[in-house]
This record gives C-alpha cells, sequence and structure tokens, in this order.
C-alpha cells in the first residue's frame, strides 16, 4: 500500500513517499515520513514491513554516519547504495530476514552527479533514472516511462512528478492523506509540499 | 637496567619507553633503503635490494615493492618475511572495502586498518611487533596523491618526501633540501607541490646514489615503482630492470658527480 518513486536529473534526484501509515483497514498516522536522511547528500526511502523498516534504516543511517565521523568524509551515493545492499544480502540467508523495500537516492559531493539506485528486499540493486516501489508503482511506471527525457530540470521533474500524483488520484483506488516530496541535489535535501511543485 | 623490560612486548619500561618496538625500529635501520617522493603528476617509489648475488632470480617477484590495490603501492623496509604477512592482509583489507562499498578503498584508511594492527601487537597477546615499516604511496578521488609512512609503533604520517631503512636520516636531510615546495597557501585537497614526476625521478636517483653504498648503481641492486594517473584512473608502474637502467641512463648527470666524493 506504500506509494514511493522517484526521478533523477542530471544533478538532482526527486523523492516522493506517501504519508499514511495503516494496517489493515485502519489508518494510524497521516503524516508520516517514509525517508530517511543518510548524509547531508543522501537520502533512503523505504516500505515494506514497518518494524524491519525502521531498524533496518536506522542501522544503516548509524553506520554511514559512524563512517563520516570516523573517515572525516561521507560515503558517496554509489558506496552507500552498495553498502545498504551487502547488509541486505547477508540478512537474506539468516533466520529472518528484512523485509524492506528502498530507493536511494544522492548527488556524489565530488563530480555533482545525482544517482538513484532501487532495492529491493531480496537485496537486488540497480541504478536507474526513475524507480517505484508499491502498488503505485503499476501507474507511475506508465507516466514515468513516457515523459523521461535525459538531463531533465527540476521543474520538468515536478511536471512529471505532478502527473504521478494525478494517474495515483484519478486511478489507484486508495486515497493518500498526502506526499513527502524532497529534493536532493548540490546543496543538500530540501523538502517541498506538494502545493509548491 | 633495560633489560629487565625487553623480553614482554606488552609492559612499559620505567621510563616509559617500549623497548621491544624500539627495537624493532633498529632492525629496520639495517635494512635496504625505500625512498618516496610526491609530485603534482604521481608519486615515485625506490628501492634498494639487499639480497643480490648471481645466482637470484630477480625477475620473478619483488622483494621490497608490492601492489596493495588498484590505487596503492607500498614500499617495505625490514623483515621481509613480516612484511609479507602484512601485505597479504592490507590487500584483504583492500578487497573487503571494494566488496562491501564497489569503490576503492581510500589510502589513509588502507594504511589506518593496517597501522591498528600493528598496534595490536604492541600492547595485547604477548607477540613480539612486527619488524616492518612501509612507505605507501597511493591515489584516491578525495585527496589525490598521498605518501604514507608507517612503523612498527604503529604510527603513521603523510609526506611529500620520506625515507626508510638503511641510512634514512641521510637521505632525508638531502630530501628536505633539494625537494621542492609549494610558496602559495592553499588546495587543501591535492598535495601543495611544485614537483613534476621528472624532478621526482631525478631527485630519487640523486638520493639513491648518496645513500646506496655500492660504487655503481644498477638495475640488479634497485626496485622502482611510480604510480601516475592515466585516463583518471590510477595506474601502477612497477619498473623491469631495462626500465631501471632506463631511468639510471637518464639521469646519469645527477648519479655521477657524488660517486667522487
Amino acid at each position: 500500500m506504500d506509494a514511493l518513486f522517484a526521478i533523477a536529473g542530471r544533478d538532482f534526484v526527486i523523492s516522493v513517499s506517501d504519508t499514511s501509515n495503516a494496517r489493515s483497514i485502519v489508518r494510524m498516522k497521516k503524516n508520516y515520513d517514509k525517508t530517511y536522511k543518510l548524509s547531508s547528500h543522501t537520502l533512503m526511502s523505504a516500505c515494506g514491513e514497518s518494524g524491519d523498516i525502521a531498524n533496518f534504516s536506522e542501522y544503516i543511517q548509524g553506520n554511514v554516519r559512524l563512517y563520516s565521523v570516523r573517515n572525516s568524509q561521507d560515503l558517496s551515493p554509489s558506496e552507500t547504495a552498495n553498502f545498504i545492499r551487502n547488509e541486505l544480502a547477508s540478512s537474506l540467508r539468516s533466520r529472518n530476514p528484512y523485509n524492506v523495500n528502498m530507493l536511494v537516492a544522492g548527488v556524489d559531493r565530488n563530480t555533482g552527479e545525482s544517482s538513484l539506485y532501487r532495492i529491493d528486499y531480496l537485496a537486488a540493486m540497480s541504478k536507474v533514472p526513475f524507480a517505484a516501489h508499491g502498488y503505485c508503482a503499476h501507474f507511475v511506471y506508465s507516466v514515468m516511462d513516457h515523459e523521461y527525457k535525459e538531463d531533465i530540470t527540476l521543474e520538468q521533474g515536478f511536471a512529471i512528478v505532478k502527473k504521478c500524483l494525478t494517474v495515483l488520484k484519478e486511478r489507484f483506488i486508495v486515497d493518500f492523506p498526502g506526499f513527502t516530496i524532497k529534493v536532493i541535489s548540490s546543496s543538500g535535501i530540501r523538502e517541498y509540499s506538494t502545493n509548491d511543485i | 637496567m633495560a633489560r629487565r623490560y625487553d623480553s614482554r612486548t606488552t609492559i612499559f619500561s620505567p621510563e616509559g619507553r617500549l623497548y621491544q618496538v624500539e627495537y624493532a625500529m633498529e632492525a629496520i635501520s639495517h635494512a635496504g633503503t625505500v625512498i618516496g617522493i610526491l609530485s603534482k603528476d604521481g608519486i615515485v617509489l625506490a628501492a634498494e635490494r639487499q639480497a643480490t648475488s648471481n645466482l637470484l632470480e630477480q625477475s620473478i617477484g619483488s622483494e621490497k615493492i608490492y601492489e596493495m590495490n588498484d590505487n596503492v603501492v607500498a614500499g617495505v623496509a625490514g623483515l621481509t618475511a613480516d612484511a609479507n604477512i602484512l601485505i597479504n592482509q592490507s590487500r584483504i583489507i583492500a578487497q573487503r572495502y571494494l566488496q562491501k562499498y564497489d569503490s576503492p578503498i581510500p589510502v589513509e584508511q588502507l594504511v589506518r586498518r593496517l597501522c591498528d594492527m600493528k598496534q595490536g601487537y604492541t600492547q595485547f597477546g604477548g607477540l613480539r611487533p612486527f619488524g616492518v615499516s612501509f612507505l605507501c604511496a597511493g591515489w584516491d578521488s578525495a585527496f589525490g596523491f598521498q605518501l604514507y609512512q608507517s612503523d612498527p609503533a604503529g604510527n603513521y604520517s603523510s609526506w611529500k618526501a620520506a625515507c626508510i631503512g638503511e641510512n634514512f636520516s641521510n637521505a632525508q636531510s638531502i630530501l628536505k633540501q633539494e625537494y621542492k615546495d609549494d610558496d602559495s597557501e592553499g588546495s587543501s585537497s591535492t598535495a601543495g607541490t611544485q614537483m613534476t614526476m621528472d624532478d621526482a625521478l631525478k631527485l630519487t636517483c640523486l638520493v639513491l646514489s648518496k645513500t646506496i653504498d655500492t660504487a655503481k648503481l644498477t638495475s640488479e641492486k634497485l626496485e622502482f615503482a611510480t604510480i601516475t594517473l592515466k585516463n583518471n584512473k590510477p595506474h601502477i608502474h612497477i619498473y623491469t630492470s631495462d626500465e631501471i637502467d632506463q631511468v639510471l641512463t637518464k639521469y646519469d648527470s645527477v648519479i655521477k658527480p657524488s660517486n667522487n666524493d
């Protein structure tokens, strides 16, 4: 039921996640942030099993932060994504694997290039220009496949995001109370409201 | 007096010294010299082989210079057998990092992990320290070219030019005199130096000729390596004997005068 999707331009990534925290027919919170800030220029959004998400994400956050403090330099987004995938892969063949899907978005501080990685609960990772997790993927991929071009600007990115939100409102049976929209660029992570875009 | 505190590595002397560590460093000061010089475009490592004989098959295997990773090459001074263990370990460390992060290990981190290992042997376990010092020359995207020296105590520091092994203090003073330092401030991430690779090779030959005992420098007695950038990627070149001969001939002018001293 969670909706996560993201789209990358040359030097930015827009990450969108819904803000509903629900179980079965009950919604427990309607302004729940599904993103986790890993460093000043890397953001992770996660969906799947509630307890696993929090546990795994906080574990990753801690380790990424430890690396920064130990080595006086941040992990790049690609190093972070590979680290996450490795941890998830190790847990896969344990007694109780983590059941978490995530999107890791970031901008490399040295090169200024953006990157987006889609990692699923089986620790399969791909570097992609746009991605989605959950039921929303069935709707949102159609829009992004149609609209996406290389090197889009931020405005063009927002336009695509708007179209995605529109199609979800039109055709997805579940009505979302709201969305967290965050943009990662060379100046860091900035949040936008659905009205701003 | 010192004799009482010698035998166990893991205890201090009353003066607050660790004798075993100091003795290890003493062992290294009798080993073959290794020189490292940092330039704008790369790093030169040169080493003197101590085991030379007509019967030695020297084209196979190194005694002094080893590749640790695609982006780090190290020169070793001290007990070769000890060095082999540490080199093996650092290669594993580098590969584990690559597997975990899909990115080459930053040079300082590799040196630090290696030094943490060496420090362990000075504090617990009751085993003697490693009788090895390293000169690690490497490149990473964060800090460019870097040269690190590490000793048996587990200390490490970054240098523009350094020397370990026999006659190292002699070599260090020559390097201090002759090294072309950067006059201006700024540029924190890359080495502030005006030396080119050519300058570095020349200075290396000069220092080698002054610190090595033999009458004539030949490729038999030397190991040479450089690390530079090719297509924005680090490129390690360990010289063959012919290539070393070429370098020695090229900078012959620098070598010859010193033999008249």
